[in-house]
């Protein structure tokens, strides 16, 4: 299952029959496990990893710390999920340490992002503060790296 | 000058692998299957080390044995892994790759004409390296139909009086054969029976797969004092330039080795050392992953192999398929070049390896999965196109 789903996050879109027989499984066994996994919920979606930068398009990432009051009842769950339901937000996470939750947004400029966080989110009744941080340049991700990587140096042929 | 050059070096023939090599390098955008080190560079966290190794200044020689850090790194891996215990003060020998200790091995343990065995087909430097420390190496064949596991019988019939030693490589290259327990326990009782030593090359002993055991010689009853246990980090953490092998064996013959070691070479580079140590002590992860992808090559390519009619069985260890070309009716150098011509896919011929080689390619399948479908895609349609006589 580890090696199937490792394989799965490198390149999604390998064909089933070369996923089956790099896994020495059947078709079939390998369609019902993934099938397995789709409905556990232990596979939420399959994305394409994008490089943004080299998009002529302008797009503007930024890391938000936001430090929020948890409620009564509710935790920090009902507020977490209210800010990560906007569109803007790509990921957002409940953190240890120094601020609440770590809120991942993308737009179209700079003064896009600001307008989200002073009145979408400063707005809201349980958000404290928010410190927002942009990010310039992107070297790996999701396990992706960025730069081309280099050709292969080894002898054609040893023993 | 021909003349002066010693005899027993000029009898040994120019190896197999140098001339299908200068035949690949001379062409281009060739996908080669013909290479026999991993595809990875160095783990990160190694190569770091290396980095802060040079970072203090740690540029001297190290003790002939090897820094007693990594001595001592060697010893708890080996017991933890082989469940054999050496000491590092006495038993344990760093060295300039596996090839260096195997070397000075023969050469401490040799008296010219003795006579050493070794399991054919087999890596390519164990019969020139017993004939330059003036042995008579004796092939006894493996085949394939034994999954290529030497046989305990067909060993003991070569054995006379002139043995001294048997050289053992499982997991092998070139056939990936992997030594089951129970085989590897009636070697062990020939090799007491007939008091030989034994020299077991284990630089592929962490790849394995399907679950399959590796054991090692010198952990079965009473062959610790009769093996030289060899290994090293090149295979296993893709440190092949790193250059770091070691040889555990009993204290006399660590002290002959010892010798010859200190005159010829010093010591291991300081720099490779310090990197070794972060392999031994702090690299299961990054080989677990390095493994769990030569794993998922190995299904593919052999999967591959038998489809398009070359009968190949999965092996269990390094990361070598040994395939059957026979069906083609070509022979095994005749395929490669061919191949090589027709469809730039560089394989290396099966007799690089040993007579007993004929009739088989070896592909290492220690290249990138995508080069791998390609390439394998392109020995599909040259076997097509030879099965139906088209070219």
């Amino acid at each position: 299952m580890e090696t199937l789903l490792r394989l799965l996050q490198q390149d999604c879109t390998m064909p089933r029959g070369e996923l089956a027989r790099l896994l020495a499984l059947s078709p079939e066994e390998l369609d019902r496990r993934i099938a397995e996994l789709e409905q556990n919920g232990v596979i939420r979606g399959y994305q394409a990893i994008v490089d943004k930068e080299r998009l002529d398009r302008n797009t503007v990432t930024a890391l938000i710390e936001v430090r929020i009051t948890p409620e009564r009842g509710g935790g920090f769950d009902r507020i977490a999920t209210r800010i990560a339901k906007f569109d803007q937000v790509t990921s957002c996470y409940l953190m240890s340490g120094g601020y609440d939750l770590m809120v991942v947004v993308e737009g179209g400029s700079l003064r896009e992002v600001a307008s989200f966080v002073t009145e979408k989110l400063s707005t809201l009744e349980s958000v404290i503060s928010t410190a927002t941080h942009f990010r310039l340049k992107a070297y790996k991700v999701n396990g992706a790296l960025l730069a081309t990587e280099e050709p292969d140096q080894r002898l054609p042929v040893s023993p | 000058m021909d003349s002066k050059i010693a005899a027993h070096v000029r009898d040994i023939p120019r190896s197999g692998i140098r001339d299908f090599f200068e035949v690949v390098q001379s062409m281009r955008d060739v996908i080669s299957l013909g290479i026999g080190e991993p595809d990875f560079v160095t783990p990160w966290h190694i190569r770091e080390a290396a980095l802060f190794s040079l970072e203090k200044g740690r540029t001297g020689y190290t003790s002939n044995l090897g820094h007693p850090r990594l001595r001592e790194a060697i010893a708890g891996y080996v017991a933890r892994n082989f469940h054999v215990s050496y000491d590092e003060t006495s038993e344990i020998l760093v060295s300039v790759g596996v090839s260096e200790a195997l070397d000075i091995a023969l050469r401490a343990l040799l008296n010219p004409g003795d006579e050493v065995l070794y399991h054919e087909p087999c890596y390519v430097s164990y019969s020139p390296s017993v004939i330059l420390a003036h042995g008579v190496p004796v092939a006894v064949p493996v085949h394939e139909k034994d999954g290529f596991r030497l046989d305990a019988e067909e060993l003991e019939k070569r054995i006379t009086p002139r043995s001294k030693a048997l050289l053992l490589n499982f997991p092998t290259n070139p056939t990936g054969a992997t030594m089951p327990r129970e085989n590897l326990e009636r070697i062990a009782e020939v090799c007491r029976r007939h008091d030989l030593v034994v020299l077991s090359d284990e630089i592929y002993a962490e790849l394995t797969y399907d679950g399959a055991e590796h054991v090692s010689i010198a952990s079965l009853p009473g062959m610790r004092e009769r093996t030289v246990f060899l290994h090293g980090v090149s295979k296993a953490w893709a440190m092949t330039g790193f250059r770091i092998g070691y040889a555990c064996a009993p204290k006399a013959l660590i002290e002959a080795m010892m010798k010859i070691h200190q005159y010829a070479i010093l010591c291991a580079p300081i720099t490779a050392q310090d990197a070794a140590v972060e392999a031994l002590e702090n690299g299961g992860e990054s080989m677990e992953r390095m493994r769990g992808e030569y794993a998922v090559r190995r299904n593919f390519i052999a999967g591959a192999l038998n489809d398009m009619g070359l009968p190949c069985p999965v092996p269990r260890g390094a990361f070598y398929v040994f395939p059957d070309i026979r069906s083609t009716g070509l022979d095994s150098r005749e395929f490669s070049l061919r191949l090589l011509r027709e469809k730039k896919v560089a394989v290396v011929p099966g007799p690089a390896f040993g007579s007993l080689g004929e009739g088989f390619v070896r592909c290492s399948y220690a290249t990138g999965l995508e080069q791998i479908k390609i390439a394998m895609q392109r020995m599909s349609e040259f076997v097509r196109e030879l099965k139906s006589g088209a070219v």
